[in-house]
């Protein structure tokens, strides 16, 4: 024990020599806030679980980063990363080593005081087979978890507990996402005690160091959660109590805000009400308005003949008439030409895309050697708006003589499809879409556009492998100095813009996010469309009728 | 009769493990992989391995379905893929709303159907028979989803008399039960407009016709005890057709019950989720078979059970 | 399972029936029936004639389908059922959707048929351990819940228009199969069936020349009455989106692909609601007056 605290202290010292040390931001709290008070939302799919290892979901994300916390968080509203749990942080300069200071006096909801230990555990457990995490790959640079991840470990061995406020992390490679890994979900800290009482039912019982606990759940009905009046951050959360009401349609729970019953309909407003709220100006300004990490895409499979001619694909790009597509869901997106969404750091401003031009189009079409063009299949995932997106896609098509008969399936179908290197030539990816997990360019990459994704099961549905551009993302990755972020944004710009050369995908729209709430809401409008707490921001609204 | 029900329970017990294993097959089968779904779209293979292999879904397909028959002999449905929660939990949580939905659709159906049967009977032969008549084939003809959609459209968007949707208090419970109850107004209106037309012609009828008996008397007090028991002896057969109804119904009112559960579970190839729904709506309907078949006996003397 | 409301058996004698000029007969002078008829020919006629009937491309996405907002058109002179979320014209999607209800409607109910008349009639006829294996499979299908079934059969095969066909198939054989089968097996106990056994008669003679014969007006009844079920089938399976393949036009993916409007643009859900039920009323007013006609005593529950 002595002598593994002495060289650990010894690893420290060095870090701390060469080291970058980021102090922590100054937390805002909103000075206008009020204090008290109780909101109620709705969701119309049921909570499944809220397991930070586990829950995935839109309606548990941001439940989850309300009752836990993790060592990194954002600033409200914001991509910014800060300190969380950690009050600090240093970075070797070889970018390999992690280490963090622990806030002190941080209790878990069942009043223990939260450790490094906690930390250590909390990881070990998300990288374990036997916990099934989702989200598990997040964690594939910490030395040890290949061994974890295949079962022959319990322990990361590069998650090191220095002393009950310092951890220390050591990865494989240099990793300049993370410090976003470390404000995941997954990465939240959980009380080990509690985790083994409940044992696979955690998720139904979630202990964790939160500004709300959970305080009532009737299964597929509702959740409550109340204020953690020990919660560390002083002047959070502002409200008392949140209800969860779950089950209501979208359509539901529009009616019931416009009649004054709830207070934010989880699961936004739905399509058919939208022009009605737009035009009302009283509705209109309760309406909130933001981007959102997302990019929907078709993509084509680069092994199949015709779309393993760069042409076919380029000619795809530019048949598809995104403006239309918008029109049939209500304008509720902007056109995308990059993989990259406009809000992600990273996003390539210069950058044009390919025009919709059917001549053009066509032009290539015939270049590849398809002047008649060919017959193909598009799959889609079969819930609204899906199969309508890709009959306008289908038409779009068909206008340069491609003749693609749709195949619109159920989620999982499609994903096995997608999957399964000779199963899909072309997927419309509304549904399943990539809805970066943390806000960093990294995250578009990686299992989507990849070599390591091109992979049987995998989710490069293009099956577009590019080592050259594998072996720049490396590069990337490892720039990890924060001073030096936009030299590595830009190089991100330039991997996606080569990628768009090559077409593996035609993004077609990034979603914009549509939120609507009760007069009485109050809080900066970013916090409900916080691009990280998603859909709203819990811990930082609060109401304007309490004193 | 002891010996009839020994029999009839093993016949049940055989069928519902022919349910389990012809289901089982099919999900087996499905070009979907529950694994994927499972781990995420960040897992590596390996990852991806070792979760399949924890949940035994690497083995042959006999292994897997012996090791799911063995748990199930214990009273355990497993544990959901992408909820984690035990299935049963799950079931037990959303069975009152479908249970609830059920009696009210029964409630719906005897109403409307016998009330209908009742009076195209004593109007035999009528404008209103024929009026009855017609109504009862719309209502077996309509489709659940635009019965749901239509009531909605009237009662609760225009009219606003009954909520949009959801669940809690008996006016979300009218619009779904309405919905669901048509179907089975309608054959409950025909089969009660025959029973009763066969009792009316019976000679207690007539005798007490003849003894000058009140005309409402002889209806409520004679006739329709005696009419109404073969009607009501199919209730049992009855919940085969409610459970193809509730995945529609409820998704349509957005009811929280086993159908949505279960229509939720198969987009997402939550295979324990799917068995355990299909299991304990093929229980129901074997049950309410069972009942039909042995109350059948005692209402008619003329059929004996076999 | 014992059907506790056993169908009796027409009085026939040795007689094959041999019903059809006069069944039609009386068909047509029932109005019932009449009313069914006629709506039968009037969607037969629209499916047939729709490239006639209406100048549209059934899955054109006409750009001025669309409000500039995206929403649909209502019904004008223009579009005379308005337009649907796509911008194509609803009342030539009906038109061509009738072509999938009818398609469907009989290719599925003819599979239907035939397996549930061939295990009847085989379960019914030959009885020993066949016959107790076909009904206590039939038994079986009985404790599925069909809608289920249906919809795990089409994840399984993945829907196009046969495949919705055949799963419909699938689930709809085995109320035919239980009805023949009660048939067939009393008839095969009837004198007739045993003088012909007596002397001699083969297996495929006495079913082809006595049996079948005999069931051919359960088979037209129960035939005219299973297109209703199966239409219904085919519109809730492609309402809940795993039905027939977009763009092909069902009315039951019509209401499916719309259903989020209904609210603001009712008529997309009602026009063809409507047509859907007309359809599935017309082949259950012209079932059960074939009933009547060709089996007085035959009533009840199908």
């Amino acid at each position: 024990m002595k002598k593994f605290l002495a060289s650990t202290v010894a690893a420290s010292a060095l870090a701390l020599m060469l080291g970058m040390t980021s102090a922590r931001a100054e937390d805002t709290v909103d000075p206008n806030a009020k204090q008290g008070g109780a909101i109620t939302l709705t969701y119309k799919d049921d909570v499944a679980t809220l397991d930070p290892a586990i829950g995935y979901d839109w309606q548990n994300w941001s439940m989850i980063k309300s009752l836990f916390d993790g060592l990194m968080d954002y600033e409200p509203g914001t991509t910014n990363l800060k300190p969380d749990l950690a009050e600090s942080y240093e970075i070797a300069p070889d970018g390999k080593t992690f280490t963090f200071k622990l806030r002190h006096g941080v209790k878990f909801h069942n009043g223990r005081e939260m450790t490094a230990d906690d930390v250590k555990y909390s990881l070990d457990r998300v990288t374990n087979p036997k916990t099934q995490s989702p989200g598990a790959g997040f964690f594939g640079s910490i030395k040890g978890y290949d061994d974890v991840a295949a079962g022959k470990a319990e322990s990361l061995s590069g998650v090191t507990v220095v002393d009950p406020y310092t951890v220390k992390f050591e990865l494989t490679r240099p990793d300049a996402t993370f410090l976003h890994v470390m404000a995941i979900n997954f990465s939240h800290v959980v009380p080990k005690e509690e985790v083994e009482k409940y044992g696979a039912d955690f998720g139904k019982h979630p202990v964790g160091t939160g500004a709300f606990k959970l305080a009532e759940w009737t299964l597929g009905q509702r959740i409550v959660f109340e204020r953690n009046a020990d919660y560390w951050h002083k002047g959070l959360p502002h409200l008392d109590k949140i209800t969860f009401e779950i089950g209501q349609e979208p359509i539901v729970a529009l009616l019931r805000l416009q009649k004054g019953e709830i207070d934010v309909p989880g699961d936004g407003i739905p399509p058919a009400k939208f022009q009605e709220v737009m035009a009302d100006p009283e509705q209109k300004a309760r309406v909130v308005e933001g981007g959102q990490l997302h990019t929907g895409y078709v993509t084509m499979n680069t092994t199949m003949a015709p779309f393993d001619n760069v042409k076919v694909r380029q000619a795809v790009n530019m048949a598809i008439n995104k403006a239309r597509i918008i029109q049939i869901i209500n304008g509720r997106a902007v056109p995308a030409n990059q993989p990259l969404p406009p809000s992600m750091p990273g996003y390539d401003k210069e950058y044009k895309g390919y025009p919709y031009d059917v001549a053009k189009a066509k032009a290539l079409l015939a270049e590849a050697g398809h002047p008649d063009g060919f017959d193909t299949q598009l799959f889609a995932m079969n819930t609204d708006p899906n199969p309508r997106i890709a009959q306008a896609i289908q038409q779009d098509l068909a206008a340069i003589g491609i003749k693609a008969s749709i195949q619109s399936l159920a989620q999982a179908n499609v994903i096995a499809a997608g999957g399964d290197k000779a199963g899909a030539p072309m997927i419309w990816s509304g549904g399943m879409a990539w809805i970066a997990d943390f806000p960093d360019p990294s995250n578009f990459y990686g299992p989507i556009l990849g070599c390591a994704g091109a992979v049987p099961g995998g989710w490069n549905w293009s099956w577009y492998c590019n080592k050259d551009l594998d072996a720049k993302a490396a590069e990337a990755d490892s720039v990890v100095d924060p001073a030096k972020a936009g030299e590595r944004d830009k190089m991100w710009s330039a991997i996606y813009d080569k990628v768009m050369e090559d077409a593996p995908w035609a993004p077609v729209f990034n979603e914009q996010r549509f939120t609507m709430k009760s007069a009485r809401m109050g809080g900066a409008d970013n916090l409900y469309v916080d691009p990280v707490h998603i859909p709203i921001n819990y811990d930082n609204v609060y109401v304007k009728d309490v004193q | 009769m002891i010996a009839y029900l020994g029999r009839r329970l093993i016949q049940s017990l055989l069928i519902l493990l022919g349910v389990s294993l012809i289901t089982f097959a099919l999900l087996y089968l499905l070009p979907a992989d529950p694994v994927r779904q499972i781990a995420g779209r960040s897992a590596t293979p390996q990852t991806v391995e070792n979760i399949r292999q924890q949940l035994g879904l690497d083995q042959p397909f006999v292994v897997q379905y012996w090791r799911y028959l063995v748990r199930l002999l214990s009273g355990d449905l497993g544990r959901s893929y992408i909820q984690r929660s035990e299935v049963t939990e799950l079931i037990v949580s959303r069975l009152p709303a479908s249970l609830l939905l059920m009696v009210g659709a029964i409630l719906c159906e005897l109403l409307l159907g016998l009330g209908m049967g009742l009076i195209a009977a004593v109007k035999r032969g009528t404008a209103t028979d024929q009026t009855l008549m017609v109504a009862s084939f719309v209502g077996v003809s309509a489709p659940q989803f635009v019965v749901g959609l239509l009531l909605l459209y009237v009662f609760a968007v225009r009219l606003s008399w009954f909520p949009i949707g959801g669940y809690g208090t008996w006016r979300h419970l009218v619009l779904p039960s309405l919905t669901m109850g048509i179907l089975g107004a309608g054959w409950y209106a025909r089969m009660m407009r025959s029973s009763m037309i066969d009792v009316l012609r019976q000679d207690y009828v007539r005798t007490a016709r003849a003894k000058g008996l009140a005309r409402r008397a002889i209806l409520f007090r004679h006739a329709l005890p005696n009419a109404i028991l073969p009607v009501i002896a199919m209730i049992g057969i009855d919940i085969g057709i409610f459970m193809g109804g509730i995945v529609v119904v409820e998704s349509v009112f957005g009811w929280p019950g086993i159908g949505q559960l279960a229509w939720q579970a198969i987009q997402r190839v939550d295979i324990p989720i799917i068995m355990g729904v299909t299991l304990v709506s093929a229980f129901a309907i074997v049950l309410g078979n069972l009942l039909a078949d042995i109350i059948a006996p005692f209402i008619d003397p003329r059929i004996k059970l076999r | 399972m014992t059907s506790p409301i056993a169908p009796d058996l027409p009085a026939a004698g040795r007689m094959p029936v041999k019903p059809r000029a006069g069944v039609w007969r009386r068909l047509v002078k029932r109005r019932l029936a009449m009313l069914g008829l006629v709506i039968v020919a009037i969607v037969v006629a629209g499916a047939v004639l729709a490239p006639w009937l209406t100048g549209y491309d059934p899955n054109e996405q006409m750009f001025d389908g669309l409000t500039i907002e995206g929403s649909p058109l209502p019904p004008d002179a223009k579009f005379w059922l308005g337009t649907d979320l796509l911008g194509r014209d609803l009342l030539t999607r009906i038109l061509y959707g009738a072509r999938t209800s009818l398609i469907i409607g009989i290719v599925a109910n003819g599979v239907a048929l035939f397996i549930g008349t061939l295990v009847g009639v085989t379960a019914g006829y030959f009885r020993g351990w066949i016959g107790g294996a076909l009904m206590r499979f039939t038994d079986l299908m009985m404790a599925f819940p069909a809608l289920l079934l249906a919809i795990c059969l089409a994840a399984v095969f993945q829907p196009s228009l046969w495949i919705v066909a055949m799963v419909i198939a699938l689930v709809n054989w085995v109320q035919t199969a239980r009805v023949i089968y009660t048939e067939t097996s009393s008839l095969a106990e009837r004198e007739f069936i045993d003088a012909e056994r007596t002397i001699g008669a083969s297996a495929p003679r006495i079913l082809f020349r006595h049996i079948l014969p005999h069931l051919l007006p359960t088979i037209i009844v129960w035939g005219t009455l299973g297109i209703s079920t199966t239409v219904l089938l085919e519109a809730t399976l492609s309402f809940l989106g795993i039905g027939v393949q977009p763009p092909t036009a069902s009315w039951g993916n019509i209401i499916f692909e719309n259903q989020t409007y209904f609210q603001a643009a009712p008529w997309l859900v009602f026009f063809p609601g409507a047509a859907i039920l007309a359809l599935a009323l017309a082949f259950n007013l012209i079932g059960d007056a074939l009933r009547d006609i060709l089996d007085p005593t035959q009533r009840g529950r199908a």
